[in-house]
């Protein structure tokens, strides 16, 4: 991925801003959904499933090379392809990036209110999710006892 | 479902004028017309019950029990007269055995901690079904846990119906209470309430019973007395009154001897220091400033019901219920879940390889309104080993248009996740 996080943003925005009703809509996540792999099975464990979610839903994070990797999947298409969306933005960067970014790409999905930042899909508790692991990843790596 | 166990011996409803009653269903949703289909969750409220409130409050309102003055005099009158409405409405012998609660959620509570703490003991055992909503659980276990008690429960099978030969075997000399939903909320089942109250007498008529009526009265004429069971408890949000206001009716000698569960204003006869004592039934059981306003909307929602007719409510329904499910069935790929051979008009069902919450996604942006989830019924999602439905639930104002609606959206779904 070459892409940087406001480049991602920015991107998925064009994407969706070519789409007029909110079938096309639908059936691009469900896309999304069904290309994004599912999280390996030794991560589908309570430890890893984020709670709030109707669906559910599991997100594993670990931290490489600078960097916050997550790997994420729901048993729901649209959640999954809502995941994709968010792994697009928020994997494979730094902490900080992933702090200071908020996901203002949701609003342009064209989503309604209930669906976009309500409890019904869990999007709100991924994003709190990955901004929790984030914190904790910044802090052990400016931790004076972090080598 | 027996086609003739419903007919109606009046003339049937006129839909597309008792929907005029409905304000909240003259709206859009999503740029469609609301079809709302989630009426096992909360029924809408006619206008009549809207404007109970608004009148209550603009001119009646005052604290019940209370004053000397004209306000108080009116709002306890009204309060009631609300009490009266709902003893008929469920045959119970006296008004002083109905007991305002806040939903059914509490009255089975109030039931679990005051007569349960009172006479459930170590060693003891209750019994419930298989097909309980959680209200009719945890404050079971709850208790049981409390004082070591066992908690027992009558299987279903594959259709969602109880498994009622099992009963016998789960009743012994331990058993204290059995507990078990008049209808399923999750699978719309009918128990055979009657019979069942007929074994559990038959075996020990001291064991006592409570019958949760949540999914029952806005369906059918429930007759506590005539059911011969100990305690009911419904919720008025469903039968088309306010929420936060519910019912638990109990045996007059059963609701003396229970001591209160929560103490406060209006429940006491006098108070000092040293020792209260009780008030009279039923507000022994109320204590604090009840939800006045909503009892009385309740008692009007009651009249509105009255004068629908259950009789013709429930053959209104059960059109719709067969009409929902020969369109759900014809879908490939759809399971019901919950076929009992008597069942209100609430379809569970599940689609292979599609998760509940995306149909449910999907139905909603065409504005029909269902329920997806567990229901607050996980051991049912549990013995059926699925995580979730879909649930349709009926009521009387909805039309087989909205059922074409949600059939088509159903297929829409389909042929967007596949």
């Amino acid at each position: 991925m070459t892409e940087t996080i406001d480049e991602a943003q920015k991107n998925i925005v064009a994407d969706f801003a070519g789409f007029t009703d909110w079938e096309d809509r639908y059936a691009h996540i469900i896309r999304l959904g069904k290309q994004h792999p599912d999280i390996p099975d030794e991560f589908k464990i309570e430890t890893f499933r984020v709670k709030g979610c109707q669906s559910t839903v599991h997100l594993h994070a670990r931290f490489e090379d600078g960097r916050v990797h997550y790997r994420a999947s729901s048993d729901a298409m649209i959640v999954q392809g809502l995941i994709a969306l968010l792994l697009r933005v928020y994997s494979g960067r730094t902490a900080e990036e992933i702090l200071r970014t908020p996901p203002d790409f949701i609003h342009a999905l064209g989503l309604t209110e209930n669906l976009t930042m309500g409890r019904q899909n869990g999007l709100k508790a991924m994003i709190e999710q990955i901004k929790l692991y984030a914190m904790a990843f910044h802090a052990m790596s400016h931790s004076p006892s972090a080598n | 479902m027996s086609p003739t166990s419903h007919a109606a011996t009046s003339p049937a409803l006129d839909v597309q004028r008792v929907r005029e009653d409905f304000p909240v269903l003259h709206q859009q949703v999503n740029g469609q017309p609301l079809a709302y289909l989630d009426n096992a969750a909360t029924s809408q409220k006619p206008r009549v019950v809207i404007e109970a409130l608004r009148t209550f409050y603009e001119h009646d309102n005052a604290n019940v029990h209370r004053g000397v003055h004209m306000l108080s005099q009116r709002a306890t009158d009204a309060y009631e007269a609300a009490r009266e409405k709902v003893r008929a409405f469920i045959g119970a012998a006296s008004a002083d055995e109905i007991v305002f609660v806040r939903g059914a959620t509490e009255g089975i509570n109030l039931v679990a901690q005051s007569w349960g703490r009172a006479n459930v003991r170590a060693g003891d055992e209750v019994v419930i079904t298989h097909m309980e909503h959680h209200a009719n659980i945890v404050p079971w276990q709850l208790l049981c846990e409390a004082v070591g008690a066992r908690l027992r429960v009558v299987p279903i099978d594959d259709r969602g119906e109880l498994v009622l030969d099992a009963l016998g075997d789960l009743l012994n000399d331990r058993t204290r209470l059995v507990a078990f939903p008049h209808t399923s909320n999750a699978l719309g089942t009918v128990n055979p309430s009657a019979e069942i109250i007929r074994r559990v007498r038959a075996f020990n008529p001291t064991i006592r019973i409570l019958v949760d009526g949540c999914q029952a009265v806005q369906h059918t004429a429930v007759d506590v007395a005539a059911l011969d069971c100990d305690f009911f408890v419904f919720s008025g949000h469903k039968v088309f009154g306010p929420t936060g206001i519910g019912v638990l009716w109990g045996r007059e000698e059963l609701l003396a001897a229970m001591p209160p569960w929560q103490g406060g204003g209006d429940m006491i006869d006098r108070v000092t220091f040293e020792k209260s004592t009780w008030a009279d039934l039923p507000n022994k059981f109320e204590a604090g400033t009840p939800h006045i306003a909503g009892a009385i909307g309740l008692g009007v929602a009651i009249d509105y019901v009255h004068d629908l007719g259950l009789d013709r409510i429930a053959a209104r329904e059960h059109e719709l219920l067969e009409a929902a499910t020969a369109r759900l069935q014809a879908i490939e790929g759809l399971r019901l879940i919950g076929t009992a051979r008597e069942k209100v008009a609430v379809l569970s069902f599940v689609v292979d390889g599609i998760h509940p919450h995306d149909i449910g996604t999907i139905l909603d942006m065409r504005g029909v309104a269902v329920r997806v989830g567990h229901h607050c019924a996980q051991p049912v999602m549990q013995h059926f080993g699925i995580p979730a439905t879909v649930r349709a639930s009926l009521a009387f104002y909805n039309t087989t248009e909205e059922i074409d609606r949600l059939a088509d959206g159903v297929a829409k779904a389909i042929s967007m996740f596949r």
